[in-house]
């Protein structure tokens, strides 16, 4: 049985944040759930993944976080408890349907999990969702620790199902990717069966039903309000005049720094939990109590602009300091000693600190970059790209595994924005410079958001070559399947949807597809699309080999190894490939025999024909 | 009780998570508070893999510089790496056996000098126990239950407040039944180690 559908009540479980908000989601009876994969949220839709193929829970993996969305909010117009989760910038993605999903509003429970990553760990922004919030009118709880997010979860049914309204369940890496104690509460029944009913003056939005739906929509928020404001995740904590606001992981940082500076007595806390709408009232009479107040939040000043709001609405002329120089960055995630240090500096309190020992005469540890795996089926594909167009093309790239392209020697890699992006930039790039454009792109990117652009690329007649790097899997989030994954040996059925026949039905004429292994057919294939005018489609396929190793069945290919006598150190294999499973030993380049996977990328690549596999080293001595 | 911070830094595939997994188990096991945070974004990829553990009082997930009650290295590059953690009380215990990364494989970057980093290093710290835990782990069976031999020696370090046997028994329960007997060997050659450093 899966672990989170085990255990007593009341038992206290270790859990990553990220299974505390799933167990959240079952207790309050889930029932339907859809996911685009994205750190840090991932490991939410792997429990469902998991558990729906032993429960009637519904779970899939969508195209992307607007179908995700799309898909729970016609199960929640049913009448349904749906979740989506997604990181932050999957919010974009979605939030076309979002801001008008407020509108309408849905019949069951819709829990949508922003997930956000301050200091950008693996992620190329670090927006802050909780805008989406109050650019959309829609409830938005933050949990401070993993045992509050799975209550919070719960309760951010609850408070959807009250409302008929989308909440927004926000996060950041330190909670999603945190783990602690979590104390279980009952499992709740799942209901998997809605009912619709129609109205479409209330749920078909052309311009005259949304001038209605927009004033009810304000009014449900004036609901909100209320609510927010006695709301119990919304805490003041001590009676002392000097105010902090925080929320989220900074509150943690807040109660470990009151106690370091002996300021418990001093101090008077609000916590806040159900940050959208803003209790205004409850800040207003906090800020009454306190002499000066200080604005703990990681990334924006969200919660800064609407307490100055809330004083001054009141009459108050305390002094507000959040965000500035001084205080507190608007950039990455906050370290605890500085939260400490803020608060001890505009509180006016010494202490000692706990002085780091001093590095500056030790030797350097050398940076270890991410790299390709060894026998990466990307790296391959690239080498044979990068030998047909050289410096010369412009290559922009996308999000996945194979961005680790733009390291050297690959250098493959000019551009990068979104999903989908260096597919919809390409014929920008190449209509604005007359070059040779070659933009990259993965199995699971290209259908989360590449068959509009290339639809479009084709229709205005663009000129460039497109790589679909195929692996076969959504290698960088964990091996996640997708519309283009083969997930018969899931036990699920075979609904693989065909790369070819999508890049064809979009009208792409020119397509050749190889395995990148096969270097000079590679090659070749790459020279020939080179010449082509119009947009053409390299489809370099050969699965990941991280996730081949997880497949029941995997047989391990033979190591090669360098043979001395023949090697005359072209270096091409490190040079040009850069494999991490080369290592300069005493005779020279070698290769770590336990990272290689035989994937024989190098010996194609070597002149002087130096590298075998083992087997024949075996055989020769 | 009073907060034990302990970070654990090694190099992806070096078994990291699991050794906080045994801890953080063991803590709830034994009713002590636990919060943890992990950060392995790319770490497949051979990238840097970083554990934070707070056992007992307090609320926040993560260490400040200076804060590291213990520093647990798989690796000693990393150890040198995630020496701004530590301070005057800090405790590290760490592996010698370099695991260099790609780059310095290749000649492209230089490993640092780690006798010279780790003297330099046990001066600035309460207590210091480095020593080849990749030879204590192929001595147990395989180089995978390296994490177990780290585990050993920090139980045997007396620098937390988790029992042996308790570990143990953690051990027994949470980790792969084809490998619990090579773990607890493991576990047992870093206990024996650390005793003796």
């Amino acid at each position: 049985m899966h672990r989170l559908l085990d255990g007593r009540l009341n038992e206290k479980m270790l859990m990553l944040g990220n299974e505390a908000i799933a167990r959240g989601a079952l207790e309050a009876g889930v029932s339907f759930a859809a996911s685009y994969p994205g750190t840090p949220s991932s490991e939410i839709a792997l429990q469902f993944f998991q558990i729906s193929r032993e429960s009637d829970l519904y779970f899939e993996y969508s195209a992307n976080e607007k179908v995700a969305l799309e898909v729970a909010a016609g199960a929640a117009m049913c009448g349904l408890k749906t979740m989506v989760s997604m990181k932050h910038v999957g919010v974009n993605v979605a939030s076309d349907a979002l801001m008008t999903l407020a509108y309408t509003g849905i019949t069951g429970s819709l829990v949508l999990v922003a997930a956000d990553d301050p200091f950008m760990f693996s992620s190329q922004n670090e927006q802050d969702s909780r805008y989406y919030a109050k650019l959309g009118n829609l409830p938005m709880l933050e949990p401070s620790s993993v045992g509050e997010a799975k209550e919070m979860t719960k309760y951010a049914f609850e408070l959807s199902e009250k409302l008929k309204l989308p909440v927004i369940l926000r996060t950041t890496t330190r909670i999603n990717h945190a783990s602690g104690v979590v104390t279980l509460g009952a499992l709740a029944e799942r209901n998997t069966k809605g009912s619709f009913i129609k109205d479409p003056f209330s749920y078909v939005c052309i311009p005259s039903v949304s001038r209605n739906l927009h004033p009810k929509l304000l009014n449900k928020m004036d609901e909100a309000a209320i609510m927010s404001n006695q709301s119990i995740w919304n805490i003041i904590e001590g009676s002392g005049k000097l105010g902090i606001v925080c929320n989220g992981a900074s509150y943690g940082y807040v109660r470990d720094a009151v106690q370091q500076l002996g300021i418990a007595d001093r101090c008077r806390i609000l916590r806040i939990g159900f940050s959208h709408p803003f209790p205004d009232e409850l800040t207003s009479n906090f800020l009454q109590s306190c002499e000066k107040a200080l604005i703990v939040e990681e990334s924006e000043p969200y919660m800064e602009e609407a307490v100055r709001n809330c004083a001054q609405q009141s009459g108050l002329t305390l002094p507000v300091r959040g965000k500035g120089k001084d205080f507190f960055s608007r950039l990455y995630e906050f370290d605890p000693a500085e939260v400490t240090k803020v608060m001890a500096s505009y509180f006016d309190v010494s202490y000692e600190q706990s002085l780091p020992m001093k590095t500056a005469d030790l030797p350097v540890a050398p940076p270890r970059p991410p790299n390709l795996c060894a026998g990466c089926p990307h790296r391959a594909a690239y080498v044979a790209v990068r030998e047909v167009f050289g410096d010369e093309a412009i290559y922009p790239t996308d999000i996945g595994c194979y961005t680790l392209g733009l390291l050297p020697p690959l250098s493959m890699g000019d551009f990068l924005i979104a999903m989908g992006a260096g597919l919809g930039t390409a014929g920008g790039f190449s209509i604005a410079t007359g070059r040779k454009v070659v933009a990259f792109i993965g199995d699971s990117t290209f259908f989360h958001s590449g068959l509009s652009p290339l639809a479009s690329a084709v229709y205005n007649n663009h000129n460039f070559t497109l790589v679909i790097l195929d692996n076969e899997t959504t290698a960088m989030t964990g091996h996640q399947p997708h519309p283009g994954a083969n997930i018969r040996h899931l036990g699920l059925p075979l609904t693989q949807v065909s790369i070819e026949q999508a890049v064809a039905g979009l009208g792409v004429k020119k397509v050749i597809t190889v395995n990148p292994f096969q270097y000079r057919k590679t090659v070749e294939a790459a020279k020939e699309l080179a010449g082509y005018k119009g947009v053409s489609v390299l489809i370099a396929r050969a699965s990941c080999p991280l996730y081949d190793r997880m497949l029941h069945g995997f047989k391990r290919k033979k190591p090669f190894f360098i043979n001395h006598e023949k090697c005359n150190n072209s270096r091409n294999c490190v040079n040009k490939a850069a494999c991490p499973a080369f290592y300069v030993g005493d005779q020279g380049l070698e290769i770590d025999a336990d990272r290689c996977t035989g994937c024989a990328l190098c010996s194609q690549i070597c002149p002087e024909k130096a590298i075998s596999p083992i087997s024949k080293k075996e055989v020769s001595s | 009780m009073k907060t034990t911070r302990i970070l654990i830094v090694a190099v992806g595939g070096q078994g990291n998570i699991l050794s906080a997994r045994v801890l953080g188990e063991a803590a709830v096991a034994a009713g002590i508070d636990v919060r943890m945070s992990e950060f392995h974004g790319m770490a497949q990829r051979g990238g840097v893999v970083e554990s934070m553990i707070l056992l007992g009082d307090g609320s926040g997930y993560c260490i400040s510089d200076g804060n590291a009650d213990v520093l647990l290295g798989f690796e000693p590059s990393e150890t040198l790496r995630a020496a701004k953690k530590c301070g005057a009380n800090s405790v590290v215990i760490t592996n010698v056996r370099p695991l260099p990364p790609f780059t310095v494989a290749l000649g492209k970057d230089q490993y640092p000098d780690i006798d010279y980093a780790m003297h330099l290093m046990s001066e600035r710290v309460k207590k210091m126990i480095a020593f080849d835990a990749t030879a204590l782990a192929l001595q147990a069976g395989s180089s995978l239950t390296l994490n177990m031999v780290m585990l050993g020696a920090l139980s045997q370090s007396g620098a937390i407040d988790l029992p042996q046997e308790l570990l143990e028994r953690i051990i027994r329960e949470k980790t792969k039944k084809q490998f619990t007997d090579m773990n607890l060997k493991a576990f047992e050659l870093g206990m024996q180690k650390a005793a003796n450093c």
